[in-house]
């Protein structure tokens, strides 16, 4: 033996470990990593997030309405819609993707589940992180709001509602995209894509108010299925009342009730996939 | 162990978190895995020891339930029933109390590849809960100790198999771990890669790390490991030290030969084998398989020096119309005791 094993506590550079290290403090440094990845690409990250609703607010709200193809009031429906498609598409992109790669390609997330906190508070971190990002993009979308339509529909009493409501829509987004990126097989994910994301951006009554389909009973029934109609009718109730929509706090409580599922529907593939 | 300083910042970079007084390092009791819709256990129930500061190999073939071990003693895979120990630690009760003191060298890159080398450690130690200064020394150290210290903001995508290894082996022991698991460490690798490996696995033993290292390689366990378990169809065959192992194979002297059959060979060997067991002096003979040679491989046991039963078996074989193309005299190794476990040739 050529080296002396001096007492693990002793020396200068001695690994004294935190005593009081706890498993969420091991969630906070996986989040650590996740934010300084995306920080430090920070304008590719916005660009990514921000090109799809600049367009649909650029043509929906301001050529359409423009040209008279839309009427002017049409803007107090879009607008919120479009910072719910923003927030729960976002979310479930930045599960969704990286999970399908990190499993199957790079197993990059080993090194996370090989750390010392639950297997379940590292898919919790995935959505926590997710929804930031998905808040990032929800947010960009009120200075674009401004800049693109001249005014958006605002009221300040309901600001922290509105605040909520965002939040919750990220948080379903990510959600759902936790389940797509645990239960689809990586060589299917193109596929489930195509097949889940257009239904799902064009059910979520983000483009049109609920209530007024029941002239087309049946897409009203499609659309109440998703849950992102919830986001998009809350958002409207607040921001723009004047529009027909489902009550505000109805859409809270089937909000909540489709992320508490959708959660526990998550957690229980990411855990079966992470475990063998 | 050249080139290492001895100012205390390099010990202790490879000092492991001591586990408490004669605590087995890895304790493993009856333990077994059924994987779902499998028709049988791919592990069925193993029990061993491995003791604090040893390096221990685990041998078999692909489909041996090396992988299926290691991967439940690593907290990965949940077994079916038995008992498993880390440092102490119940991986199935504890799993993230196991997590803190084991480290896992897998089999494939899953270096985090948005962070450089230097990243790819210092973000581990975090998950470990490393202070942020020590996080630092260490990471130097680790650099400079595994021959990365040249390049360490590169992105691991730009760093060759070998140099890959040597970071996942050095991001593993930034948490000062007890029980090092090694996976498969060596496939793939060139033969100086390899060598540089071994030197590592050496210089960590010296330091105290208990090290689990599985192979199909039997120049690897027997270089590497203190004992080594052989281990097939999910069942541990046996423990011992290398040598141990080889002297329960003492006088089991052999002669290996590799025979290209006749045109009319039509039976396979089996003739020739019967002729061969018929001369004075042979205990025993039997076909390997071996997907390797082009005919076939026959393994002689025979009383005494091998030498003599050359010129006999030649003849013998000439005699059954085929053709003796390679003849070794085996003092046994590691893979006669393998061969003689489990009737087959590893690779």
């Amino acid at each position: 033996m050529t080296t002396t094993r001096p007492d693990a506590a002793a020396g200068p550079g001695a690994l004294d470990r935190l005593p009081s290290w706890g498993p969420w403090r091991t969630g906070l440094a996986i989040l650590r990593r996740d934010l300084f990845v995306t920080l430090r690409e920070f304008p590719i990250f916005l660009a990514q997030v921000t090109l799809q609703p600049l367009f649909l607010l650029f043509v929906f709200g301001k050529v359409l309405t423009e040209l008279g193809y839309a009427r002017p009031d049409y803007q107090l429906v879009l607008f919120p819609g479009l910072v719910a498609l923003a927030a729960v598409l976002t979310g479930l992109q930045s599960t969704a993707l990286p999970l399908v790669i990190e499993f199957s390609y790079s197993n990059e997330i080993e090194d996370r589940l090989l750390a010392p906190l639950p297997i379940g508070a590292v898919a919790v971190e995935k959505v926590v992180f997710a929804a930031m990002r998905a808040f990032v993009a929800a947010a960009v979308m009120f200075p674009l709001g401004v800049w693109i339509l001249g005014s958006i529909p605002w009221q300040a009493s309901t600001f922290p509602a509105v605040l909520a409501m965002t939040v919750l829509g990220c948080l379903l987004g990510a959600a759902m995209g936790l389940i797509l990126g645990t239960y689809v097989p990586p060589n299917r994910i193109n596929v489930t894509f195509a097949l889940v994301l257009t239904p799902l951006i064009f059910t979520g009554s983000s483009q049109y108010p609920w209530p007024s389909l029941s002239h087309l009973r049946w897409f009203q029934v499609v659309s109440a299925c998703n849950p992102m109609t919830y986001v998009s009718e809350g958002l409207r109730g607040l921001m723009s009342p004047s529009i027909p929509h489902i009550q505000t706090w109805v859409c809270f409580v089937v909000a909540i009730l489709a992320l508490v599922v959708l959660m526990v529907i998550g957690m229980i593939g990411f855990i079966r996939r992470a475990l063998g | 162990m050249s080139g290492r300083s001895h100012d205390g910042m390099t010990d202790d970079v490879l000092e492991p978190r001591p586990t408490a007084g004669d605590t087995p390092a890895v304790e493993v009791a009856e333990l077994a895995k059924r994987y779902p819709k499998a028709p049988v256990e791919s592990l069925a129930g193993v029990s061993f020891q491995v003791r604090d500061g040893e390096v221990f190999g685990f041998l078999g073939p692909n489909g041996a339930g090396k992988s299926t071990t290691i991967g439940i003693l690593t907290t990965r895979i949940r077994p079916t029933r038995g008992r498993a120990l880390v440092a102490g630690v119940d991986v199935v009760a504890d799993p993230v109390g196991a997590r803190r003191v084991l480290g896992v060298v897998p089999q494939q890159n899953n270096l985090d590849r948005s962070l450089s080398v230097r990243q790819n450690l210092l973000f581990h130690a975090s998950y470990h809960g490393v202070p942020a200064d020590a996080r630092q020394r260490r990471a130097d150290a680790l650099l400079e100790q595994f021959g990365l210290a040249d390049r360490p903001d590169g992105r691991p995508d730009d760093f060759s198999g070998g140099q890959i290894q040597r970071m996942m082996i050095a991001r593993a022991l930034m948490h000062a771990p007890s029980v090092l698991f090694l996976d498969e460490p060596s496939t793939g690798l060139d033969p100086a890669a390899r060598l540089f490996l071994w030197e590592k696995v050496a210089e960590l033993k010296a330091s105290g790390t208990t090290v689990v290292i599985t192979t199909h390689d039997m120049d690897e366990a027997a270089t590497l490991s203190d004992r080594v378990a052989i281990i097939d169809h999910g069942t541990l065959l046996a423990l011992d030290t290398p040598s141990a192992l080889v002297r329960g194979m003492a006088g089991e002297r052999t002669l290996d030969c590799t025979v290209e059959p006749g045109g009319d060979a039509g039976d396979g060997a089996g003739s020739l084998l019967a002729d061969i067991g018929g001369l004075t002096g042979v205990r025993e003979t039997e076909q390997l398989e071996d997907p390797t040679v082009n005919g076939w491989r026959v393994r002689i046991h025979v009383e005494g020096e091998p030498a003599p039963f050359v010129a006999p078996v030649a003849q013998a074989v000439s005699a059954a119309g085929a053709r003796l193309t390679d003849v070794r005299l085996g003092e046994p190794n590691l893979e006669d005791v393998f061969i003689h476990l489990t009737g087959r040739a590893l690779r």
